[in-house]
C-alpha cells in the first residue's frame, strides 16, 4: 500500500513537472501515462484472475475461486476506468466521445460486457462449488476472448488509433517510456494493493460469518 | 460403451425426443422467417444490400440463441442430467452429443432460411454459405457449454444471451466479413481459428460445468 501511494506520487509528480508535452497532440497527449498503464493493468487482472481459475480447477481449493473472483471485480473497474479515460481522449483529440475504430477501446466494451456477465452468472448461482466452477471456466474463457477479440475487432476495422508499440520497440523518447514505466508500476502497485486489502476484507467477512454461525443457537 | 458410441446414443436421443414433440425446431424455423420479415421494415428504402447482410448474421445469431436456450431444458425438467452426469461415460461426450443436435438443428433451419433470405433480400454467394457453416459450429460448441451453465443459475434463459453475445461477437465479425468483403477469405480462416480454439476449451471444461 505504501508502495503504492508512493509511486502513484511519483508518476503523477513525472507526468505533470517531467515528461515533455507531446509535439504533435500537446498537453492532452499526458492522459496516455494514465490511460495505456491502467488498460494494461486491467489485462494483468483479468490475467490473474485466469490463473487462479485454473489453479481452482486443478486444486479445488475455494481460496483460489475467491482470489480469481477478486482479481476479475479489479480488473472490471480498471477495465472501466479505461474506458473512461480513452473516452476523454477521444473526445480531445478526435472531437468525438466514442470511436468504433479505435481497436483497444471497442475490445474493452466487449470485455466489460463480457466480464459483467461473469458478475450475473456468479450472483445467480448458490454458493458452493458448482459456483466457483462455473466462474472458473468463464474466467478462462476470457482470457481466450481477449485475443480472439481484439483479432475480431482488426480485422473488422481501419486503424486509427495510433501504435505506439511496434515490433521495433517503443516509439517515443527515453523521459516519455520511463515516464510510462513508472506510472504503469504505479497502476500495477495500487491494483496489488486493492487486491490484497479487498481479499483481506472478504476472508474477515467469511470468518465472521462462521463464528457467527457457531454462536447461534 | 467406447466415446464414439455414447455420444451416438446421446444424440439419438435428442433427435429422437426432438422428432416426437416437436418443440424446438419449428420455433426456430418460424422465428428465424418472422425475424426476416422484420428485418425487411427495419431497412429503409435505399438501404443497401451489405445491411440486409449484417441482418441475415443476426438472424442466425438470434436463432441459435432460440435454440440453444431450449437445449438443455428437458433435461432440467427431468432432472436427466443428474442421471447423465452419474452414468459412466465421459462427460464431454454430453457436451459433444449436444453440440451436434443444436449443430443438425441449426442446419435445418439455415437451409430454410439461406434461401428465404435470397427470396427476401439477395441471393447468398458461395462464401457466404462457407462462413455459415464455420460460424455454426463456432456457435454451437461455445453455446451449448454456456446453455449448460445457464441452467445450473437461478435466472436461467435470462442469462444465456448475457454470456453468449459477448463472446459470440468474433463469429459475426468472421461472418460479415466474410459475407461483404473483398477478401473474404481471411475471414473464413478466422472462424476456423475461432472453432477449434473454442470447442477444445468447451470440450476439456465441460465437465466442470455439470458435475461439482
Amino acid at each position: 500500500m505504501v508502495l503504492a501511494l508512493a509511486l502513484m506520487g511519483a508518476a503523477v509528480a513525472m507526468v505533470a513537472f517531467y515528461v515533455p508535452e507531446d509535439a504533435d497532440q500537446g498537453l492532452s497527449q499526458k492522459i496516455f501515462y494514465f490511460h495505456v498503464p491502467i488498460a494494461l493493468t486491467a489485462y494483468a487482472c483479468f490475467g490473474w484472475g485466469a490463473l487462479k481459475a485454473l489453479l481452482y480447477l486443478w486444486r479445488r481449493d475455494p481460496r483460489y475461486d475467491l482470489e480469481s473472483y477478486v482479481a476479475i471485480h479489479l480488473g472490471v473497474i480498471f477495465g472501466a476506468m479505461t474506458l473512461v479515460t480513452g473516452m476523454i481522449w477521444a473526445k480531445i483529440s478526435w472531437g468525438v466521445w466514442w470511436a468504433w475504430s479505435s481497436n483497444q477501446l471497442v475490445l474493452f466494451l466487449v470485455l466489460f460486457l463480457f466480464y459483467s456477465a461473469y458478475f450475473m452468472l456468479r450472483f445467480s448461482v448458490e454458493d458452493g462449488p458448482m459456483r466457483a466452477n462455473l466462474s472458473a471456466v468463464y474466467a478462462l474463457f476470457g482470457v481466450v476472448l481477449i485475443p480472439i477479440g481484439f483479432l475480431a475487432i482488426r480485422l473488422a476495422n481501419d486503424f486509427i488509433h495510433p501504435t505506439v508499440f511496434t515490433s521495433q520497440g517503443p516509439q517515443m523518447a527515453g523521459s516519455m517510456f520511463a515516464t510510462f514505466v513508472v506510472c504503469w508500476a504505479a497502476m500495477l502497485a495500487l491494483a496489488a494493493a486493492f487486491y490484497g486489502i479487498e481479499l483481506a476484507g472478504k476472508r474477515l467477512d467469511a470468518r465472521l460469518r462462521e463464528l457467527r454461525e457457531l454462536l447461534a443457537p | 460403451m467406447n466415446y464414439a458410441g455414447d455420444v451416438a446414443a446421446l444424440l439419438r436421443k435428442d433427435l429422437l425426443l426432438e422428432l416426437r414433440a416437436r418443440e424446438t425446431l419449428p420455433a426456430m424455423a418460424l422465428f428465424v422467417i418472422a425475424a426476416l420479415t422484420v428485418f425487411h421494415f427495419a431497412l429503409p428504402a435505399g438501404s443497401s444490400d451489405l445491411a440486409a447482410q449484417g441482418l441475415l448474421w443476426i438472424a442466425i445469431l438470434f436463432t441459435a440463441l432460440l435454440g440453444l436456450s431450449r437445449a438443455f431444458v428437458s433435461e432440467r425438467e427431468q432432472g436427466v442430467l443428474d442421471g447423465l452426469v452419474l452414468a459412466p461415460c465421459d462427460r464431454s461426450a454430453i457436451w459433444l452429443a449436444k453440440t451436434l443436435s443444436v449443430l443438425s438443428f441449426l442446419v435445418i433451419v439455415e437451409a430454410i432460411a439461406l434461401p428465404a433470405f435470397g427470396l427476401f433480400f439477395s441471393a447468398v454467394s458461395l462464401r457466404t454459405v462457407a462462413a455459415v457453416a464455420l460460424a455454426d459450429v463456432g456457435l454451437c460448441t461455445v453455446g451449448t457449454l454456456l446453455a449448460a451453465m445457464a441452467v445450473t443459475s437461478r435466472t436461467r434463459e435470462l442469462l444465456l444471451p448475457l454470456l453468449f453475445l459477448p463472446l459470440a461477437l468474433p463469429i459475426v465479425v468472421g461472418g460479415v466479413g466474410a459475407s461483404v468483403a473483398e477478401d473474404g477469405g481471411r475471414y473464413l480462416g478466422f472462424l476456423a481459428v475461432y472453432d477449434l480454439v473454442f470447442a477444445i476449451i468447451s470440450w476439456a471444461s465441460f465437465e466442470y460445468v455439470v458435475a461439482e
